[in-house]
């Protein structure tokens, strides 16, 4: 994986010191104005051009989380494209019914997390199914799997929308996770001096949490489990490591679990924190697709990488040009085909 | 050779399956075309639409002019594309002559412009409510019995400025003409009262994460004037709610309609109290009201209280049954004397009498509403004040009124 290239692409060869000085210098630079634009009070110039300073650091706040979630959609969908070179197009409908079935459990039973756990469950369930009895039928049929795989979307979407209809739905989060956290970033000040502190969802604080505790987990599981040897050695030669005497489909399965499952989870918390309804399958298909082709296809930091970048492209859209918003998306997509064709993180092939 | 056969074999079951319906259709049965979103963000719109539309079409029997009449179902998303292209497959493949709908604004503006390439077809609006759809450049055979967008806001910005005392209010909207023209109603007496509007957000339609957009409303509004339809709304006010905003809110007509009121979720404290405006009331306590709703309640999959767009639907399409059983049901001269009649028509709805203006368009009476609990626990729009026979200019003469421009993102303005 991507990650381990890391330190020996960025060691000490060449001679880069005075190269890597000058970037260190450069992002600590970046790194004190980031400081600086959060926690400063801001001049009236600067209120003037960005709005306000609330508008902003929410903004990037709001980026930074959403990030989080389509992490959350993109992690398994590149995990699932890097060891079996299947575009599971249907990933957006894994998410979406994960998304129904956290409804369905949580409004019946009261509980959120009994709801959050049944939509990793049971589309990890779902998962395996589809690799089993669909996909290790076309094995090393590419195209056929991608088309394969839309056909299902289609037929998924069709029939969520006959069993739950067109309505919007709202998972309910429990009371633990309402209201808001004052966070220690003054916005502004009054004119009697009190200053206003920014106020921050809680529950979004949780999705990124959560999305980092997952990132973090499946960044272990790769890099210090058996199983993770088994994926990241599928990635790099899949004969090899079957003629190595490795139940490959054993390994196929797992990880088609362990990635229909996180979409799954995705969707009940973005079902959660937004809400439900027909249409969300394409939207999050479309989201990690971007995700995966900025970040590099295969692989788990490029995800992480390609999540910030369309978060935030996203959120800043919204707020300063809201017309033309999702143009920043795909100009991002496209300049990252045009100079990197592969990807921030991924590997030329 | 194969492939011939099978197809001269698919024409003739096709031919086979067709003529007789096509027959069939001559005779005895009306074929009206219904248009609106039975998919997208305004699923649960189009489908309350439907129920008043077949409200309308039950009170009828079912038969007009001693013909049955036949719906033929067309589906749009809410874009404008897709509302024509299912328009020109009621009118050119299923041979509708009088075709309801559709039920969002550009889909109007969209649907209008088609209408111009379709003389011999009559047009009847569904609820798109923007108001270029009739007030400039009209198509003649395009008829609007709901009325629009900005004369839904009519006595609105009045009671927010001299009632509730709103001198400063934000306003948060879809990107796209109904919500223009929504805004454009609100500011134009708002402004008029001395209100300023120092922030407008525009939000692209079907848009998920608001909560960007919540934290850009500048502090020290009095209140925040939300035009958002569907999902949209639920989305913002779910999330206005968990930012723990604290801001009153002034709803839009569809805002605070029954396809969001009944929605579940910890919006409807957010909701309470907020005043709105629009065709609807739904604690109208007149006796043809209250007779619309009962009827309205048959439909499966009803609300408690009919929507804007059940309402909207119900008006345009007993117009047009109306109008058809004035000419017997006759559209055989490409359907001259049903727009003859349809023009002149005037008659009394659930919500008072309607009549059309020299542009097609309708007036009617405008409600201005509260959203209260009702006893039974739903959310009700209570009824405050109903603003008699609105036109489309607002009152204001035709000239004075078509030099404030056309509604756009920033006009009117009064920061």
């Amino acid at each position: 994986m991507s990650i381990l290239d890391r330190p020996s692409s960025s060691g000490i060869s060449g001679g880069g010191v005075t190269g890597r000085q000058a970037w260190g210098l450069f992002w600590l630079l970046v790194a004190a104005l980031v400081a600086w634009l959060v926690f400063a009070v801001w001049p009236d110039w600067l209120n003037a051009i960005l709005i306000s300073k609330k508008a902003f650091v929410s903004a990037i706040l709001n980026g930074i989380t959403l990030a989080g979630l389509y992490f959350l959609v993109a992690s398994g969908f590149t995990l699932i494209f890097g060891l079996m070179r299947n575009v599971n197009l249907a990933h957006g409908s894994l998410y979406l019914l994960g998304a129904y079935i956290g409804y369905e459990v949580t409004s019946r039973t009261g509980y959120w997390l009994l709801g959050v756990a049944a939509g990793f469950a049971v589309l990890a369930l779902v998962g395996v199914v589809m690799q089993v009895f669909v996909f290790r039928r076309l094995e090393g049929d590419d195209l056929r799997q991608t088309l394969v795989s839309i056909g299902i979307s289609i037929v998924a979407a069709d029939l969520m929308l006959a069993v739950w209809a067109g309505g919007t739905y709202q998972i309910t989060t429990p009371e633990w996770l309402d209201g808001a956290l004052t966070l220690p970033v003054i916005t502004a000040v009054r004119s009697n001096g009190a200053s206003v502190f920014l106020t921050y969802p809680l529950y979004r604080v949780v999705v990124l949490a959560a999305a980092i505790v997952i990132g973090v987990g499946l960044w272990l599981m790769l890099n210090k489990t058996r199983v993770g040897m088994m994926i990241r050695a599928g990635v790099d030669d899949r004969a090899m490591l079957s003629a190595s005497g490795v139940n490959v489909h054993a390994v196929f399965a797992i990880v088609f679990a362990v990635g229909a499952g996180l979409a799954g989870f995705a969707g009940v918390v973005g079902g959660s924190a937004l809400s439900v309804a027909p249409g969300e399958d394409v939207r999050y298909l479309l989201a990690s697709l971007v995700v995966v082709i900025v970040g590099g296809m295969g692989s788990i930091t490029g995800a992480a990488i390609g999540a910030l970048l369309i978060g935030l492209a996203e959120q800043i859209g919204l707020v300063y040009f809201p017309t033309y918003g999702i143009v920043l998306t795909f100009v991002i997509m496209v300049v990252t085909l045009a100079v990197r064709p592969q990807g921030i993180m991924g590997k030329a092939r | 050779m194969r492939m011939h056969r099978r197809t001269l074999l698919a024409l003739a079951v096709f031919t086979g399956l067709t003529a007789p319906s096509m027959a069939l259709a001559a005779d005895d049965t009306i074929k009206i075309g219904l248009l609106a979103t039975f998919e997208g963000p305004f699923t649960v719109l189009g489908e309350d639409g439907e129920r008043g539309a077949m409200t309308a079409v039950n009170e009828m029997n079912g038969t007009v002019a001693g013909k049955k009449v036949e719906i033929v179902k067309g589906s749009s998303d809410a874009s404008p594309d897709s509302a024509v292209r299912a328009a020109r497959k009621l009118v050119e493949q299923d041979g509708v002559k009088v075709l309801v709908g559709p039920l969002s604004g550009d889909e109007g503006i969209a649907v209008k412009d088609y209408a111009k390439t379709q003389p011999n077809v009559t047009f009847i609006n569904g609820t798109s409510a923007a108001q270029d759809t009739t007030l400039r450049n009209p198509a003649e055979n395009f008829f609007r019995f709901s009325t629009d967008g900005a004369q839904w806001m009519a006595g609105l910005g009045t009671y927010a400025f001299n009632d509730k005392g709103y001198k400063k209010v934000a306003t948060v909207a879809e990107d796209y003409s109904f919500p223009y023209t929504q805004v454009f109603g609100f500011m134009a007496e708002f402004c008029k009262a001395g209100g300023h509007v120092p922030s407008k957000s525009w939000v692209p339609i079907g848009n998920k994460d608001f909560s960007s957009v919540i934290a850009a409303i500048p502090e020290g509004v009095d209140a925040i004037y939300v035009a958002l339809g569907g999902a949209d709304a639920v989305n913002f006010l779910t999330q206005y709610q968990q930012s723990g905003g604290t801001a009153p809110l002034i709803g839009g007509s569809i805002t605070v309609d029954q396809t969001v009121l009944t929605s579940k979720g910890k919006l409807r404290d957010v909701l309470k109290g907020t005043p709105s405006a629009g065709p609807t009331a739904d604690t109208n306590d007149a006796p043809a009201w209250k007779a619309f709703v009962d009827a309205y309640k048959k439909q499966p999959g009803a609300f408690p209280s009919p929507s804007l767009f059940a309402h909207g639907y119900y008006v345009d399409m007993k117009a047009t049954l109306l109008a058809l059983d004035k000419v017997g049901g006759d559209v055989s001269d490409g359907g001259a004397k049903l727009r003859d009649a349809l023009s002149k028509l005037s008659f009394d709805t659930p919500t008072g009498k309607v009549s059309l203006d020299k542009n097609r368009n309708a007036i009617a009476d405008i409600y201005l509403t509260e959203v209260t609990e009702g006893s039974d626990g739903n959310l009700l729009n209570k009824l405050v004040k109903v603003v008699p026979q609105v036109n489309q200019t607002l009152g204001i003469p035709e000239d004075e009124f078509m030099k404030l421009g056309a509604v756009s993102r920033d006009n009117p303005s009064c920061p």
